[in-house]
């Protein structure tokens, strides 16, 4: 019996007394082990069976005058709900605050205000408008500055409250006592425009900037939606659609044509081609048979078919990347470090320079003073931007990893990435990376003989596939192999035996048929001094070369090799171009290694190397001063790609060792090696760009609030102008972030 | 005579300012010991994280309480990048996650622009 461990919010709890209360009536649900209800995080830590549902614990708790709530995970639908409530309140304060902050600016700024009707023109009619902008439109603002202060901390909100606070105290000053300014000889003008424009822009600001993100994470929940709701699972030989939370390990599962596959598992019965590309970004649907694994939430084209379930639930490949991609977005850049640091202390210094700037108005200013003194050390406060400087790094990350996932692109972390632009030498593995890991039949070789005539290629693959099958040896799995695929009928083969080292005999009718190496030839006599010349052609092409003799009579070559991948030679090409040093490593001599190297384009080759030294390979090149990717498989190689800058597993199926690895490729197509690193620049060259508008932004328009200009040229900044330069800043940091949604990596 | 009293004021302002801002300590809250195993936090997100250092202990796996009251959008996420999490906190409910710290240091939390942040001690 499985047990699960599962948190729950509590509400309506008053007195330490609740607690017996709420535990003892969880305790009484059938299938609840234990119940742990904590009073100061009003949570209840309940033990149950799998089979207890969240309704029989939330009933429980309500049975008592209580509310539960599942504590953890929100649901997306949830977030979704209260973000859109959000959005809709702050479209409302925009329209609002934007509509009076216009009438407003028309009956006061100076010029307009000429042609204004002359109710706009009162001052008391302007306060009626300021007001609600101020208290209603602006209270979030308030809201969290209080608090702030309170904790001695100041963000984006204390500078706007502020700011606009200056302006409206000082605004409802001049309504109501205009004789006192006019003694000081300083013309009684209030500034609700200031005010309630400064509100109503930011806000606006903020709207944009909360839809923009949203779209950020747009990736994740694409993920998400791509589980399927409902499986034909086939139960005592009928198929009935269940839950996919239902659906257990080594259930029986139906595929139709056209539908999703709900979870991963193995082909039982029936093949079908299956869309892959929403996991693994491979765009060509893939052929699946009896034994081929498919994975959850892809789709299935054609065939009908039946499988087995072999992971449900979180350990699906979906799930899997979901977890990760949130992870990866959930951590840090370590370019982010410096404007972390920056963004801790910026506001502060903000309100030490708009103090510096009145100061120095109002010291040395021409008159009047305080209006310029107030005015220019609002700007201050509201021109600065310290959001621009917190979205640059994590907004342009969640577009990168959301774009890695769409192209079976697992990054691990935002470090990853950011390491991943600077790779200037990638290893790679030979076999079942740069290969297909497996052997295949090359090439079949007649040799002319004076007591046979062989018609074709495939007699001698018959042959020896009839007399390899006896034989497990990897070699003759791969004749075997390739007989089966051309549909070759395999004749019976008497006395069958292997001589380890040298190859197979056996005896087809009465005509004995041998199969090996030259020293089986040797000692069965079999002169294959003609052949010599192609034998050794093809094994500088890397290739294994057995002979087949009949009645002691050479009839044929086979050469076996692992095979390239389709994808290699491009891959390796781009790179080369990119001036990126690539290097194979692998077990193989030298001469098997050199010949695929070179068909590749690789230039340097680390031949004989045992397993378990790859990490030291990687650490001497390490030691020279580059920056070293490693693509492995990540199963047997996985301490070399730890020691890698970046360690890039390729893997295939759901047995993806995304643990393993920096960034893990969930296809077989080597150019996604290429596409990582594009993305990898790309994203850092987006993260650069925002940074630096963040940082010019700030260093630059701050001093120009102050009123560095003015001495030169007279150039002020309006308040109003700096609300919108602000409310611009941080959007269009994110509308950035965005752009990289459309930047191309398909190579 | 008054650009003096500006001047005086100003410079006291400027003085009240940084001190207010950067002149605070921070206690660290110890981490609640539900067992041996097992410890829990409580964070109140409001005006910033309370407590904002929580010391914890090195393999001991740790529940974090999460509640935001600050309707500021600002904090509606929370960071924790060395444990690589980020989690929404809707307002007034409790987010819960556990964390298994396997080194001793400090690390940093944060809202999801950079702009409150917490520390975390981890301790033998």
């Amino acid at each position: 019996m499985k047990t699960l461990k599962k948190t729950y919010s509590l509400k309506g709890m008053h007195c330490a007394s609740c607690v017996r209360v709420i535990e003892r009536a969880l305790k009484k649900v059938d299938g609840v082990l234990d119940a742990n209800v904590n009073y100061a995080s009003e949570k209840a830590i309940v033990t149950i069976e799998e089979r207890v549902k969240d309704d029989d614990i939330l009933n429980s708790v309500s049975s008592v005058g209580y509310q539960a709530l599942l504590a953890n995970n929100t649901s997306d639908e949830e977030e979704n709900k209260e973000k859109q409530k959000d959005l809709v309140s702050l479209r409302n304060k925009v329209a609002v605050s934007l509509f009076f902050g216009a009438i407003i600016t028309w009956g006061s700024f100076p010029g307009l205000s000429n042609y204004a009707p002359d109710l706009f023109k009162n001052f008391f009619f302007q306060l009626l408008l300021a007001t609600p902008v101020q208290f209603w439109a602006g209270l979030a603002f308030y809201k969290a500055t209080i608090p702030a202060l309170k904790n001695r901390t100041a963000n984006m909100d204390t500078l706007v409250a502020i700011g606009t606070s200056v302006a409206y105290f000082y605004s409802v000053f001049v309504t109501f006592f205009p004789a006192i300014l006019q003694k000081f000889q300083i013309e009684a003008m209030p500034y609700f425009d200031v005010a309630s424009v400064v509100i109503g822009l930011i806000l606006l600001g903020r709207f944009l900037e909360a839809k923009a993100k949203g779209q950020t994470s747009q990736a994740i929940k694409k993920l998400i939606g791509l589980q399927a709701k409902t499986a034909r699972v086939v139960r005592d030989g009928k198929e009935i659609d269940v839950p996919i939370q239902d659906v257990v390990v080594g259930d029986l599962i139906r595929v139709r044509p056209g539908e999703k596959i709900p979870v991963d598992g193995i082909v039982t019965e029936g093949d079908s081609s299956i869309d892959e590309s929403m996991v693994t970004g491979e765009s060509i649907p893939v052929e699946k048979t009896i034994k081929d694994i498919v994975i959850g939430a892809t789709l299935n084209k054609s065939g009908t078919f039946l499988y087995k379930a072999t992971k449900v639930g979180s350990e699906t490949m979906l799930s899997q990347i979901i977890k990760l991609v949130q992870e990866a977005q959930g951590s840090k850049a370590p370019i982010q470090r410096l404007a972390d640091v920056i963004s801790s202390y910026f506001v502060p210094v903000v309100i030490i320079l708009s103090i510096l700037t009145f100061v120095v108005w109002y010291v040395f200013g021409p008159t009047p003073a305080l209006v310029f003194a107030i005015l220019n050390s609002i700007a201050v406060l509201i021109i600065a931007c310290p959001c621009a400087m917190g979205l640059a790094t994590p907004t342009a990350i969640m577009v990168g990893t959301g774009i890695g996932a769409e192209n079976g692109i697992l990054i691990k972390d935002a470090q990853s990435l950011e390491i991943a632009h600077k790779v200037n030498t990638i290893i790679f593995d030979k076999t079942g990376t740069l290969t297909h890991g497996t052997p295949k039949v090359t090439d079949i070789v007649k040799v002319q003989s004076s007591k046979f005539k062989i018609q074709s290629d495939s007699e001698i693959l018959r042959l020896a596939a009839s007399l390899e099958k006896g034989s497990e040896h990897s070699l003759a799995e791969a004749i075997v192999k390739d007989a089966e695929n051309k549909k070759i009928t395999l004749d019976k083969i008497d006395k069958f035996k292997a001589v380890p080292g040298h190859g197979v005999e056996g005896f087809l009718k009465m005509d004995k048929v041998i199969l090996g190496n030259r020293k089986m030839m040797e000692r069965e006599k079999v002169n294959f001094k003609d052949s010599e010349e192609q034998i050794e052609k093809l094994e500088t092409e890397g290739k294994t070369v057995m002979m087949i003799a009949v009645k002691n009579e050479l009839i044929g070559l086979i050469a076996v090799a692992d095979t390239i991948k389709d994808s290699a030679k491009e891959a390796i090409q781009i790179l080369n171009k990119m001036r990126i040093q690539t290097i194979m490593i692998t077990g193989d001599n030298m001469r098997t290694a050199d010949a695929i190297a070179r068909s590749l384009g690789i230039s340097k080759i680390l031949a004989d190397v045992l397993p378990q030294d790859k990490e030291n390979e990687v650490r001497k090149i390490q030691s020279q001063g580059k920056v070293v990717a490693m693509v492995g498989d990540g199963i047997n190689d996985a301490p070399a790609l730890a020691a890698a800058d970046v360690g890039i597993a390729m893997g295939s199926g759901t047995d993806v060792a995304i643990e393993a690895a920096d960034i893990t490729l969930i296809n077989h197509d080597l150019k996604s090696v290429v596409k990582a690193i594009i993305l990898s620049k790309k994203t850092m060259r987006t993260i650069k760009l925002n940074l630096f508008w963040a940082f010019g932004y700030n260093i630059i328009l701050i001093p120009v609030a102050m009123g560095a200009l003015y001495p030169f040229s007279g150039i002020l900044l309006n308040p109003i102008f700096a609300s919108f330069a602000m409310a611009t800043s941080s959007v269009s940091v994110v509308t950035n972030s965005l752009l990289l949604k459309r930047a191309k990596i398909n190579v | 005579m008054d650009k003096v009293f500006v001047f005086i004021g100003g410079i006291l302002g400027i003085i009240f300012t940084a001190w207010f801002f950067f002149g605070k300590k921070d206690e660290a809250v110890q981490a609640r010991s539900e067992s041996p195993e097992k410890a829990e936090v409580d964070i109140l997100v409001k005006g910033g994280y309370q407590p904002s250092t929580v010391q914890i202990k090195k393999n001991k796996i740790t529940t974090f309480n999460f509640t935001r009251q600050d309707e500021n959008s600002c904090l509606e996420d929370v960071i924790l990048s060395e444990f690589k999490i980020k989690r929404f906190l809707p307002l007034g409910k409790t987010v819960s996650f556990e964390i298994k710290p396997e080194k001793t240091g400090t690390f940093d939390f944060s809202c999801g622009m950079g702009m409150f942040h917490g520390k975390l001690i981890v301790k033998d």
